[in-house]
């Protein structure tokens, strides 16, 4: 993204490019300094300001949400949040951290969409949350105005936007039946802006500042799957790099909470786990600088990272129950297709394994020897 | 002066969507406010109809600060309405869990939600580091990080970050404010702690990952919790699992004893005008938790239950937060209708329906004798009540508790303050500082139960017999409530043929930033607010300070459940 990296440019390389000389920059800063009424000993803080690479202005908007997205945020372990904030990015709005508050704090959101309008200022929206749609708006305002109309303005001079989380990206838990609010997702406002969406309630901490750190230090966004995702984070099922994946596998299944296969730490399917529907980087980079995730910690995936998951419930019950006996699908070909489709797919993949099972002698109460063509 | 209408929207440095309205005098002083809940979502709406053993990770999204205490608050509620007992451990553990959040989010509010309403940051760039280091190892003497190299350094930092031009989050704020009285010293001391909680935060809960999978929003499960535990198993809570746990409980008592604490009574000590500001309602209300043998039990919790009215520590007042004559709530001044006319429901009998009576956007004003919120107005007997860590402490210490009297008369101590300092805007920030001090012991207490219980050989996590549906009476109603970190929290939950008939949460925020009731008396943020002095109208810093002491979370507050409730009462989602 040219544009991108052109509004990462120091205010000296602005105007080199528009064949302003060293000496006359220099004596441009000379002039601002006395134009500030600063004294000639502070000429070479203007001169290092203004050679200075400019901070990514961000403007992180909050609509109907938790606020999870910001706690993930702040857990990254690599890079932690306090060099994100003071060294890569310039956080100009928001409302979880500003110290401004009131007018103060809006003001800056309007010089910076003036500045943008002017082509003096480039900025990414950052946005965290979705807007009521219903009764036009009043289910979530700040100042007075509707998040809404608040959303459209910022967004209308962005360069993109990044939505955070599965509020931002699917709708989420507002958005589930039936959706009091007519809570929309931020591709179905912003109709005009690249979108880069980060699903996930919330989306893991390394997974948000690892693509905001590859935007700035490659000058680009990173690239995207057919339903707006970075690849390099959305593109494998969680069933497909489980620890538990094995005992799936082998047919060694949880039958009920705390019990032996339980604390061996066997497949999570029958309790409902959504890891074989579910695209995200859990099993991989796992959560809280790798300490553990989800199906690590004996619950099921509820598939936080997908279109209308709180709608594909009850968590606790299997994706299917349908049995296709005979078929066997393999876990590649489950990826490639929808959700629903997927589940009848997993159903045809455990009664594959299933058939198999049937083929070998029994072993009462062992069944970890079973091997898999 | 003239008399001003102070609007400060967004307040920002909270969870949500809160807007205050101020009127301030001729005198520059506070005379009514507003406080107003500016987003609904409709949750409990959508719980409607949904299996009930879902419901605490719903109700889990309603605040990703407070992460856990609504799940927790569903669990208890849904089993004590199917009638199951969780095994002893799992109680442990989710006594780890709530611990665990209370010391996170009572640290990051006081450096990153509330500091800077006390610290100066352009003040810092004139400290002398040598004196800073000095100053803080007069208090905080093992504190490793105290040295002039460590303070050159974080100057250094923000003399850059300050000279890039870009300020950020510090931009356009309050600097140089003549309410700010830090020396120099003191705001670069907080600076640094402020870098120093942020890098911390995220290592405490690594405890949430290790029995929940993950933080913000760590699964929970009704009836006990998911997380095996077996000591020769490599793929369950094993000694490695548990040792995890332990460095970070160890990491968090010296944050929160050799930095958190000081800090928080150092520049508590250059504010002694704040113990006379912000006072508010008088009363207090807590309903208690971190169970020592079963939430059935509130005689044995570590936080003790009870309400004290008008400031009154002689007496403390047995609360029943599952009494239907004791907690109401009220929508006559919020943009919601009860049928019939009604004024007031019981949580139970919870009905609601949004109507919007608001201004339409955009907006300069809300009408002060209207309606003004998303938040309802719960009043228990017909009070409006304080909930919180100076809810918590007040209570604690007014029951005559040992623990709690040793930290608060310490701390009253140093301060060289009677005890009615506490019923002040500094009274509630020193209160969450003082509770952290409590808990930060009670977390190593609770991890040493558990491997009490270890020893012994039990280890069991969940206890199954009631998950099956058909186990479940065809209807029953239950009660789950928690000490969320802002308060006293509730969910009643009715549930009919296997689902959630109806849902209902009275949540901290809500007791605490409600508006008036019918009889026109004010909630607490209302009430603090009043009377408070302001240097500079256009400036609202002085009303952040208080609004910020009651860590306000708006996403919880206004959950409430919504639009045509009756009719959408037999949605079933499938």
């Amino acid at each position: 993204m040219s544009v991108l990296k052109s509004s990462l440019d120091s205010t000296y390389e602005l105007l080199a490019r528009h064949g302003v000389s060293r000496r006359a920059f220099l004596s441009f800063c000379a002039t601002t300094a006395a134009a500030l009424g600063l004294d000639a000993s502070e000429v070479p803080k203007v001169v290092h300001a203004l050679e200075t690479k400019p901070r990514l202005p961000v403007i992180w908007l909050h609509g109907l949400e938790c606020t999870c997205c910001s706690e993930s945020f702040l857990r990254s372990s690599h890079p932690i949040a306090q060099d994100i904030v003071l060294n890569m990015i310039s956080l100009d709005y928001d409302e979880v951290l500003q110290a401004a508050a009131g007018h103060q704090f809006e003001q800056i959101r309007r010089d910076l969409i003036e500045k943008a309008k002017r082509g003096e200022a480039k900025y990414v929206l950052a946005v965290e949350g979705n807007a009521p749609t219903k009764d036009g708006g009043v289910y979530c305002t700040s100042a007075g105005e509707t998040f809404s109309s608040v959303l459209l303005e910022t967004a209308a001079h962005a360069e993109f936007v990044i939505a955070w989380g599965s509020c931002a990206t699917n709708g989420c838990v507002q958005a589930a039946k039936p959706n009091p609010t007519g809570a929309v997702p931020v591709h179905e406002m912003v109709k005009d802006k690249p979108i880069v969406k980060i699903p996930g309630c919330p989306p893991i901490a390394e997974v948000m500042t690892g693509v905001l750190t590859y935007v700035l230090t490659f000058g680009k966004l990173p690239e995207l799957d057919r339903k707006g995702r970075p690849a390099m984070f959305y593109k494998q099922r969680l069933h497909d790099k489980c620890g538990r994946r094995a005992f799936f596998d082998n047919g060694q299944f949880v039958e009920q909470w705390d019990d032996d296969g339980a604390k061996k730490g066997w497949c999570l399917y029958k309790m409902g786990c959504r890891g074989p529907t579910t695209y995200n980087a859990c099993a991989n980079v796992k959560w809280n600088g790798g300490t553990s995730w989800p199906i690590q910690s004996g619950h099921g995936c509820i598939g936080c990272s997908e279109d209308k998951f709180w709608d594909d419930g009850p968590f606790y019950e299997r994706l299917s129950k349908a049995v296709v006996p005979g078929v066997e699908a393999t876990a590649q070909k489950i990826g490639t297709v929808l959700t629903g489709v997927a589940a009848a797919g997993i159903a045809a993949h455990l009664a594959g394994l299933a058939f198999k099972r049937a083929q070998q002698p029994a072993v009462p109460g062992s069944t970890s020897k079973e091997v898999q063509s | 002066m003239t008399a001003t209408r102070v609007v400060v929207d967004p307040v920002t440095r909270i969870e949500g969507h809160l807007r205050v309205e101020a009127m301030v005098n001729d005198q520059g002083v506070v005379t009514e406010a507003l406080s107003s809940g500016t987003m609904w979502r409709g949750i409990e709406l959508i719980l409607q109809g949904r299996d009930p053993r879902d419901a605490w990770a719903f109700t889990e999204r309603i605040c990703g600060v407070c992460t856990t205490v609504h799940a927790l608050a569903s669990c208890r509620a849904v089993e004590d309405a199917i009638g199951v007992q969780v095994p002893v451990v799992a109680d442990i553990v989710r006594n780890l869990m709530f611990l665990t959040q209370m010391v996170q989010d009572h640290v990051i509010h006081f450096y990153h939600l509330h500091a800077l309403d006390w610290v100066d940051i352009v003040s810092a760039l004139k400290a002398d580091p040598v004196a800073t280091a000095q100053l803080n190892q007069s208090i905080s003497p093992h504190w490793a990080m105290a040295t002039p190299g460590y303070y050159k350094d974080v100057a250094a930092t923000l003399t850059k970050f300050v000279e890039s031009g870009q300020l950020g989050l510090f931009a356009n704020a309050y600097w140089g404010h003549p309410a700010y009285k830090l020396p120099p010293e003191a705001n670069l001391m907080a600076v640094a702690h402020y870098l120093e909680a942020l890098k911390w935060q995220k290592e405490l809960v690594k405890i949430h990952a290790v029995f929940g999978g993950k933080n913000p929003h760590p699964n929970y499960l009704v009836g006990g919790m998911p997380c095996s535990i077996d000591l020769q198993s490599d793929n369950a809570i094993n000694i490695e699992r548990l040792n995890l746990v332990k460095a970070k409980i160890l990491e968090a008592k010296d944050v929160v004893e050799q930095m958190y604490v000081p800090d928080l009574l150092a520049i508590a000590s250059f504010y002694p005008e704040w113990t006379q500001i912000g006072g508010g309602l008088g009363n207090f209300m807590a309903y208690g938790d971190v169970p020592q043998n079963g939430i059935g039990d509130p005689s044995k919790f570590r936080i003790p239950r009870g309400v004290i009215l008008d400031r009154n520590l002689a007496e403390v007042l047995p609360v029943d937060p599952k009494a239907d004559n004791e907690i109401t709530e009220e929508v006559g001044r919020s943009w919601y209708r009860y049928p019939d006319g009604k004024q007031k429901l019981h949580p139970f009998a919870g009905h609601t329906e949004a109507h919007y009576t608001g201004p339409k956007p955009p907006y300069q004003h809300l009408d002060e004798n209207g309606a003004y919120s998303w938040l309802k107005t719960p009043r228990w007997k017909g009070h409006a009540m304080e909930v919180g860590p100076l809810a918590r402490m007040l209570v604690g210490y007014a029951s005559g508790r040992a623990d709690f009297r040793e930290v608060v008369d310490g701390a009253l101590g140093k301060l060289k303050l009677p005890a009615t300092a506490l019923f002040s805007t500094l009274g509630r920030t020193a209160a969450r500082g003082l509770e952290t001090q409590l808990v930060i012991g009670w977390l190593m207490d609770e991890f040493d139960r558990l491997l009490e219980r270890l020893k012994v050989g039990d280890t069991s996590t969940a206890n199954s017999s009631k998950w099956e549906k058909s186990t479940w009476p065809k209807e029953c109603k239950g009660l789950g409530f928690t000490e969320a970190p802002r308060g006293a929290l509730g969910h009643w939950v009715h549930v009919k043929d296997g689902a959630i008939h109806n849902y209902q949460c009275v949540v901290p925020s809500t007791w605490n930033a409600s508006p008036k009731d019918a009889e026109g008396k004010r909630g607490a943020y209302e009430a603090a607010l009043v009377g408070t002095p302001m240097a500079k109208p256009d400036q609202p810093l002085e009303i952040l300070r208080t609004i910020h002491s009651f860590d306000p979370c708006l996403a919880c507050a206004s959950h409430v459940y919504g639009p045509d409730g009756a009719e959408l009462a037999r949605v079933r989602v499938r």
